[in-house]
């Protein structure tokens, strides 16, 4: 008899999750279609916001040549009708112009930049906030605050206010009066209240009001009773307009659904046998979250992303078109197509390239987040 | 049973309370003078302003001016600050032309998102398949006024029909039936444009809990018994497929006072969503915080509904 | 046990694989079982060996891609059921040849109440009016040992325990009178005296009507109490076969050999616990040769190139490892020699 001197089976080829998932997503060949053209995208708006910016861009945007206007797509420029520095550097209007002569080719690389920030910055903000909230809502959330701390909490508030109103006394009073209760309690519960001997006033004071997961879900509930396109429309109407106002006003309004996924996760992770191994280990909470928790966490957070980038395009395109996007002259995609709707007959293309050019990279962004969706879900893979 | 429901009504009124706070600071806090009161505006003499100012407690500190704002709101007696009509007269008569568009979209998504998705599901990645969800990609991708420009100049131009607006002007002389059909024609666009995104949204969603409870045991069990398809897929699947479905009926109760300013400013709809948008120009303090605070009501009551309608239809949640 | 000569279920050579993104699973790599009338077939082995999948065939369950049936038939009565249509196949399922699932839970439908479900199975099979419709689901219920009946059929199945619930899974599966019941490790998910229970039920049942179980197990316990006919199965393939005796004191395949020691009985109190080095085989890369010898003590040369074949050792008795035969008809030899 001889005994076998290897015990190892033939292997199956090891594979790292991320491999695995990148085999999984290969497959699906509309997401991967959605990947190439976000590359493209890409490549297109940082190309064209260093051809198109500074005094004297390779491809201008903004010059008006009134007698050009309206020309269709691979117009040749009257060369004599005007300067040499405004002629198109390309030597044809590639996309034609508009009814100002500017050419929409510029306009365009231009506004793909918008287009590009405005997603990605709106989305990010939203999806820091929602990690955040979301976060706490879900790992600390069966922790209340107490009594005591509201109240101290609404002494220093009133105080801030206070002082805001002009009524410096008050508030200066008031600001006293709760950094004085916070100090006072820090110090006597290490000296001379050890637990035993704590005033019965002040224990009943430090029972618990609220948890924080039902303030943070009470916050998102308000959130939701706004209709979103319009608060979005009321807030940015309201404001001076800029770009970066509607990133960030598109971006603070869209933070609950992401909040909700990942105190959903959370919870459910939280009471998943590894945490519980984790803690027993010694483990601190900051750690386990970080380590363990959020790369499960980030899977549904990552698809309501993309597809949440696809929106804002879609938003920021909405709210040019009615006038309150970026303020011109500066182009976006959208208010190329709403300045163009009033020639919709006789200059198509002032709609439809534009048009044309916000469905393929929303369409992109959508592909691609529902293929990263379709490959995350382990329930939809093949047995 | 009742406990769940009085401590329900009793949070969402909390909320409200808080919507009702924070809609009312957003506004105010914001730069700008209310009501556009443009001093470059001959007509806005300066005994008008302060005068206006004092009709509407502009002067007042803000918490007294939202007691009086809410106070207007319950009885009714809220007026706009535009055209001094009321405030609630107004939203109704605006509601009462969103509600068509609202009617017929909703009835479209939901009647044709169902059999798409379900039959995307059995038949996966079949052809049906593929080209609805293509569709549907395509659907959720184009931007809602470039789609109803397409969609416009396709019906004007091969159809030779009239869309704009609720109703072509002059026809009054015409017979009944032809009036009727005229409505008919310029509702039919916008309420299609209202529907596709959604019918694209929740195609997507069905097939892909379809597809999720096909997966399950009990759909085995039910092959197992030796049940035929249909029973397999319409009677076992099918049921708890749409039990997530059930409650979104309820959030669509927000959508009533809805109504996209998109498609209506492209129609010349004179709807919600126009009118809200005016308010916002005008800054028409009044009309606006009583849409949000109406808007704020049905999305609550929009949740409840969908609360209940849960407990009713899922066996396995009894209180 | 009285055998017809035609057994009642018959698989043979069956060949299924499932195909992967890059690989091919291959579950059930030529396996063969009967299954005689009034028969209690025991299917043994470890997770992943392909019993399942192997039952799963017999009613067509198994999704066809990914998997595939590369080969092999089964016969019911006689007569193939291996490539019928979904048709053909629904007139069986439930009404020849009943399957009771592994997980009580989640193979009944939550929204639907357990009589409903249980009339479900008898309708689509029987015409059969409103009234004696329920009075068969109660019988059913009562004859599987569920008390108040009547009031559990307007039951849903989170309102029952686990055995409860599996016991509902039975009456479903017997509401026909089906000839065979095929029992997927139906007590693994519950606990043992509830599986004590259940046990009983399934023998008094077959005394009763003198039913076929084709009985799936990884728990050698369950086999010793019910099982006239024993397959062990290993890496898709059976391993050894026969009936109980010969299987608990006679065992001729190193697997089965080492599955017996493993169990705690046969091991002395205060020592270490025979185990079975190594790990189950991934179907889709399977050692060359005996899919054993990797793990086992006995290996030689030409385990790890030759696929071995059955050994008949006469009485229903085969076993797939030729070293063991080999050693014994050697060991015979000798002794004939010697005397």
């Amino acid at each position: 008899m001889i005994p076998t001197e290897n015990m190892e089976h033939p292997e199956a080829p090891k594979r790292t999750r991320l491999e695995e998932l990148w085999l999984l997503f290969k497959e699906n060949r509309l997401a991967i279609l959605g990947l190439v053209i976000f590359a493209l995208f890409f490549t297109t708006a940082v190309v064209g916001l260093i051809l198109t910016s500074g005094q004297d861009p390779i491809l201008d945007p903004a010059i008006i040549r009134l007698q050009e206007k309206l020309l269709p797509p691979l117009a040749k420029p009257s060369l004599e009708t005007m300067s040499q520095n405004e002629a198109p550097k390309l030597g044809i209007y590639l996309f034609g112009t508009d009814d100002l002569g500017r050419d929409v080719f510029a306009r365009m690389l231009q506004g793909a930049w918008v287009s590009l920030t405005v997603g990605f910055v709106a989305v990010g903000i939203s999806v820091l906030v929602g990690i955040f909230m979301g976060g706490i809502a879900g790992f600390f959330g069966q922790r209340h605050i107490t009594y005591d701390q509201v109240l101290i909490t609404a002494i220093m508030f009133a105080g801030v206010v206070l002082l805001g109103l002009g009524k410096d006394m008050a508030g200066i009073a008031a600001l006293f009066v709760g950094h004085a209760s916070i100090a006072f309690l820090f110090i006597s519960k290490r000296t001379f209240w050890k637990k035993n001997s704590i005033p019965k006033w002040l224990k009943t004071l430090h029972r618990n009001a609220i948890a924080l997961d039902t303030i943070i879900m009470r916050l998102v509930d308000i959130m939701l009773c706004f209709p979103s396109f319009f608060l979005i429309l009321t807030v940015v109407a309201l404001l001076p307009a800029s770009m970066y106002n509607i990133m960030i006003v598109i971006g603070l309004t869209s933070w609950m659904g992401t909040t909700r996924f990942v105190r959903a996760e959370f919870l459910s992770l939280r009471e998943q046998d590894f945490v519980a191994a984790a803690k027993a280990l010694g483990v601190g909470n900051f750690r386990i979250i970080f380590r363990h928790m959020m790369p499960n966490a980030i899977a549904p957070v990552l698809v309501s992303a993309t597809i949440g980038i696809a929106t804002a395009i879609l938003t920021e395109a909405g709210l040019s078109f009615l006038g309150f996007g970026v303020p011109p002259p500066h182009a976006t995609w959208g208010n190329i197509l709403s300045d163009g709707k009033r020639f919709i007959f006789d200059a198509p293309w002032l709609t439809f390239i534009p048009g044309i050019s916000i469905l393929i990279v929303v369409l992109c962004f959508n592909l691609f987040g529902e293929g990263l969706k379709d490959a995350m879900n382990p329930k939809l893979r093949e047995k | 049973m009742f406990s769940f429901i009085g401590r329900s009504i009793i949070q969402k009124t909390i909320t409200l309370f808080f919507v009702s706070v924070v809609s009312f600071l957003i506004i105010h806090l914001a730069p700008g003078e209310p009501s556009q009161v443009d001093p470059l505006n001959p007509k806005f003499t300066p005994e008008m302003v302060e005068r206006f100012q004092k009709e509407f407690h502009l002067d007042k500190p803000l918490y007294i001016q939202y007691l009086y704002f809410y106070k207007g709101l319950f009885t009714g007696t809220i007026v706009s600050w535009k055209d001094n009509q009321s405030v609630l007269l107004k939203i109704w008569e605006r509601f009462l032309n969103s509600l068509p568009l609202f009617i017929v979209g909703t009835i479209l998504t939901w009647t044709l998102s169902f059999p798409v998705g379900i039959r995307s599901a059995i038949f996966r990645g079949g052809i049906y398949d593929r080209s609805a969800t293509f569709l549907s990609y395509f659907l959720i991708s184009i931007p809602g006024f470039f789609f109803a420009y397409i969609l416009i100049i396709l019906t004007v131009t091969v159809l030779h029909v009239p869309v704009i607006g609720m109703e072509t002007f002059g026809l009054s002389a015409y017979s009944w039936p032809h009036l009727f059909m005229d409505r008919i024609w310029h509702l039919l666009i916008p309420s299609v444009l209202g529907a596709t995104g959604g019918i694209a949204v929740l195609s997507r969603y069905v097939r892909s809990q379809m597809l999720e409870v096909e997966g399950q045991d009990y759909v085995r069990t039910a092959k197992a018994k030796g049940l035929p398809p249909e029973q397999v897929h319409y009677k076992h699947a099918l049921r708890n497929a749409l039990l997530p479905f059930v409650t979104m009926f309820g959030l669509i109760l927000p959508g009533l006072i809805g109504g996209s300013v998109i498609i209506e400013s492209i129609f010349s709809w004179p709807g919600m969503g126009r009118m809200a948008y005016e308010a916002i120009l005008a800054r028409d303090y009044p009309i606006i915080l009583t849409v949000n605070f109406v808007s704020a009501v049905l999305v609550l009551a929009g949740t409840f509904l969908s609360d209940l309608l849960y407990l009713v239809v899922d066996p396995r949640i009894r209180l | 046990m009285e055998h017809d000569n035609n057994p009642l279920l018959s698989v043979q050579d069956l060949k299924v694989y499932f195909h992967g993104r890059d690989d091919t699973a291959r579950a059930v790599d030529g396996v063969s079982y009967n299954v005689g009338k009034g028969e209690t077939v025991c299917l043994v082995g470890e997770s992943g060996c392909g019993k399942t999948v192997s039952a799963l065939t017999v009613l067509g369950l198994v999704p066809q891609p990914p998997g595939e049936i590369v080969s092999g038939d089964v016969l019911f009565k006689g007569k193939s059921i291996l490539g019928l249509k979904d048709e053909e196949l629904q007139h069986i399922r439930g009404n020849k040849i009943a399957m009771v699932f592994q997980e009580p839970l989640t193979s009944l439908n939550p929204v639907f109440t357990i009589g409903d479900q249980i009339a479900e199975a008898i309708q689509v099979h029987e015409d059969v009016d409103a009234k004696t419709l329920i009075e068969r689901c109660v019988r059913l219920l009562r004859d599987v040992g569920i008390a108040s009946p009547e009031q559990r059929l307007k039951d849903y199945p989170h309102q029952l325990s686990g055995g409860q619930r599996q016991r509902v899974m039975i009456a479903m599966a017997l509401a026909c009178s089906p000839d065979l019941i095929i029992a997927d490790e139906p007590t693994t998910a519950l606990d043992v005296t509830v599986q004590a229970q259940i046990l009983n039920l399934l023998r008094t049942i077959q005394k009763k009507v003198s039913m076929s179980i084709l009985y799936i197990t990884h728990d050698l316990g369950v086999v010793a109490n019910i099982a006239d006919k024993v397959y062990v199965m290993y890496s898709g393939q059976i391993a050894e076969q026969g009936n109980t005796e010969q299987i608990f004191t006679q065992s001729r395949h190193p697997y089965t050999r080492g599955l017996l020691a493993s169990l705690p009985g046969r091991s002395q109190r205060g020592s270490r616990l025979h185990s079975i080095p190594g790990t189950v085989p991934n179907p889709s890369y399977k050692p060359a040769g005996c899919p054993f010898h990797p793990r086992c003590s006995s290996a030689m040369e030409t385990c790890r190139s030759i696929p071995p074949e059955m050994c008949d050792y006469g009485n229903g008795h085969l076993s797939r490892c030729p070293v063991i035969y080999e050693l014994e008809l050697e060991e015979k030899n000798r002794e004939k020699r010697g005397n």
